[in-house]
């Protein structure tokens, strides 16, 4: 409630503040670490250019970009329909969507647990309540505890799409309000497992990822990530109205697509976006 | 009317008076405009006029022209005056959006049943349904996905049980804590514990949170043996702190309020302290107390952040060692990426307008029956 207050104060004030030489980012809670780093970067070797970077969720930043009360939009998913349709109606023109960085998904569990491995169907059954004890994945003889995010995260979002197949999470998942809390409740529950950025995982065990029963497990690392053999990773966005999309606005976005830019990436634990998806 | 009495009001006086009337006056105004408003938005679900169903027929971007403006309008989700301003080439593209969101239906959803269903009808938000994929009817709180579950009955579940566990925690050692301050102990210990305990309720409640998720749920699961590390009972306990306080002071208010000739008299008459505390006392000062447990309520089945960091499945449950999601945290962890205006805005702000009914009827109860308890006390009735 009070971090809503926080946000709706802040979007009053900000919109006020969208002239030339100030830029307003808000949305995803995924890319707002990466999104000020970039900024705080920009800012020291471009003086006259102010970037406010704020948070809240993609869905908040899409919101913003609809009430023009924002100049980018960060999201760690696509733009959905409904949100699309707002902003067409509110700037007559569909939001230009660039990718700006790689996300792997890892799946953690506690490091005294012996599994190593599973295969996406495992994965999928294990969060949907299919398989509800280790054993079944070959694992000791346990009940498992499912963590999960909040459903207002992209994440969540995401792995019910790509990972479950739309299919529910289980009623008994525990939802967790960020992916450091699921990496601190997996630690401390031996039949946990949860799911978030690789780079959270701390000190709990990431598992390799089998695509099929077939294929060879893959551990999430730069290199399986970036060359999309590792089967959970998505693309982060930032979505802007075309119609601000010139000056300052567009140098900053091609900064952050360029090598200088994306070598920032990579300190928050994040991938930078492979040669050849810069241009766009 | 005390300004009244001696001389006439200064002007000055009479000025900070009315500037209080209104002050108080802006107060009630307040709540009321936050009901209205939070209303205002659930109205559309209660009308019926939101639509879930995930296929729907898509109007061809080329028959624009076929379909009255009042069919274009619901088609489209816009006002008429939307409608009016807008271009046909923005017209058209905002067709072709709701074409192209009909094709990113993925293959196994477009044959099944759900799809068609509106999920925010009442009987899908009220009474169980067999969900494909479910072996048979289930309350599933689900709102983010292709086939969007908005079943509110796990929510109130949750709610309840996790404020009921708090209040069995908190009514009897809040109560108990009173009848010791106010009965039974020394004067200098009353003078230390009083503030003490008020205290409590100065902890910010996501400090209470964070150390039951990090302490109390390892603590209480070694003792009790439980599976789901963190549940409603946790929840509960933790909850039941940050309602103590409240539960105290107004117990211990009511306690102390009770005429000293009735204390006087049963010492005099040969009681113990304990018995005048626990039979002359505390049933002269019953409906203080009971008044006290409702407050309590209001304020625990009111918390967010507790509930919010402790347990949040939305698993239909009335074991105590199952997990729980509360009302609260649903509007508090969801809002934000809610689309805005959308059916989960709507339902989630239709939640809020029911909490808030249930926390002000509760409220009002217990002022009542405080206000019954003074008038008895005082002899009036």
């Amino acid at each position: 409630m009070k971090k809503s207050l926080f946000i709706l104060a802040l979007a009053a004030a900000t919109s006020v503040s969208a002239l030339a030489g100030n830029i307003t980012v808000k949305g995803s809670d995924t890319l707002v670490i990466l999104a000020q780093k970039w900024a705080e970067v920009y800012m020291s070797q471009h003086t006259d250019v102010k970037i406010q970077v704020s948070g809240g969720g993609s869905g908040i930043g899409f919101a913003a970009l609809q009430n023009q009360t924002t100049d980018l939009c960060d999201a760690s998913r696509k733009i959905k329909a409904a949100e699309l349709q707002k902003c067409i109606v509110a700037f007559n023109a569909r939001p230009t969507e660039y990718k700006v960085a790689l996300d792997g998904l890892s799946v953690y569990v506690n490091p005294e647990n012996s599994l190593k491995e599973l295969t996406l169907d495992q994965v999928g059954g294990i969060f949907t309540g299919k398989i509800k004890n280790w054993k079944e994945v070959g694992g000791p003889d346990a009940p498992i505890t499912v963590y999960s995010r909040e459903n207002s995260s992209g994440t969540y979002e995401f792995f019910k799409e790509h990972v479950l197949k739309g299919k529910d999470f289980a009623a008994s998942a525990q939802t967790m309000p960020g992916t450091a809390a699921i990496v601190q409740a997996v630690m401390k529950d031996k039949n946990g497992i949860g799911y978030g950025g690789a780079a959270y995982g701390g000190s709990s065990k990431l598992l390799a990822i089998k695509k099929t029963d077939a294929s060879p497990a893959i551990s999430p690392t730069e290199e399986t990530v970036m060359n999309g053999t590792y089967p959970i990773w998505r693309h982060l966005f930032v979505y802007v109205d075309p119609a601000k999309d010139k000056g300052e606005i567009a140098a900053y976005l091609s900064w952050i697509r360029s090598d200088d830019g994306q070598k920032y990436v990579k300190d928050i634990g994040y991938y930078p976006l492979p040669k050849n998806l810069r241009s766009n | 009317m005390g300004i009244h009495r001696g001389h006439k009001a200064r002007p000055a006086e009479w000025l900070a008076e009315k500037f209080i009337f209104l002050v108080s006056l802006s107060a009630i105004l307040m709540v009321l405009l936050i009901f209205l408003f939070v209303a205002r938005e659930a109205l559309p679900v209660l009308f019926g006029e939101t639509n879930t169903a995930l296929v729907q027929k898509p109007i061809p971007p080329d028959e624009v022209d076929k379909h009255s403006a009042a069919e274009l309008e619901a088609y489209l989700e816009i006002t008429p005056d939307q409608l009016a301003r807008m271009s046909k080439e923005t017209l058209r593209s905002l067709m072709d959006v709701k074409v192209e969101a009909q094709n990113d239906i993925p293959e196994e959803f477009r044959n099944d049943p759900d799809a068609r269903i509106n999920t925010t009808e009442w009987q899908y938000l009220l009474k169980a349904h067999q969900w494909s994929g479910y072996d048979k009817p289930e309350h599933i709180w689900q709102p983010v996905g292709q086939v969007k579950k908005f079943n509110i009955i796990p929510l109130f579940v949750g709610t309840l049980k996790v404020t009921l566990i708090g209040l069995f925690f908190a009514v009897p050692l809040a109560v108990g804590a009173a009848i010791y301050v106010s009965q039974l102990a020394r004067p200098r210990t009353r003078e230390i514990l009083k503030p003490v305990i008020e205290m409590l309720s100065g902890i910010p409640s996501v400090v209470v949170g964070f150390f039951a998720l990090l302490v109390m749920a390892t603590v209480l699961q070694s003792i009790f043996h439980y599976q789901t590390r963190l549940n409603a009972f946790v929840a509960g306990i933790a909850l039941g702190f940050a309602v103590i306080p409240v539960i105290f002071s107004i117990a211990e208010d009511a306690l102390t309020s009770v005429p000293r000739a009735y204390t006087q008299g049963a010492l005099a008459l040969g009681a113990s302290r304990w018995q005048t505390a626990w039979q002359i006392v505390l049933p002269a000062a019953l409906p203080g107390v009971f008044a006290a447990a409702v407050l309590g309520f209001g304020r625990a089945i009111g918390e967010t952040m507790i509930v919010l960091m402790v347990c949040s499945a939305s698993v239909m449950s009335w074991s105590i060692f199952d997990s729980a999601r509360s009302i609260t945290t649903t509007i508090a962890a969801e809002m934000a990426e809610a689309v805005s205006g959308g059916p989960h805005y709507r339902i989630l702000f239709l939640l809020g307008a029911l909490l808030f009914a249930a926390t002000f009827l509760s409220n009002m109860a217990g002022d009542f029956v405080i206000h019954r308890f003074k008038q008895k006390l005082e002899g009036k009735k």
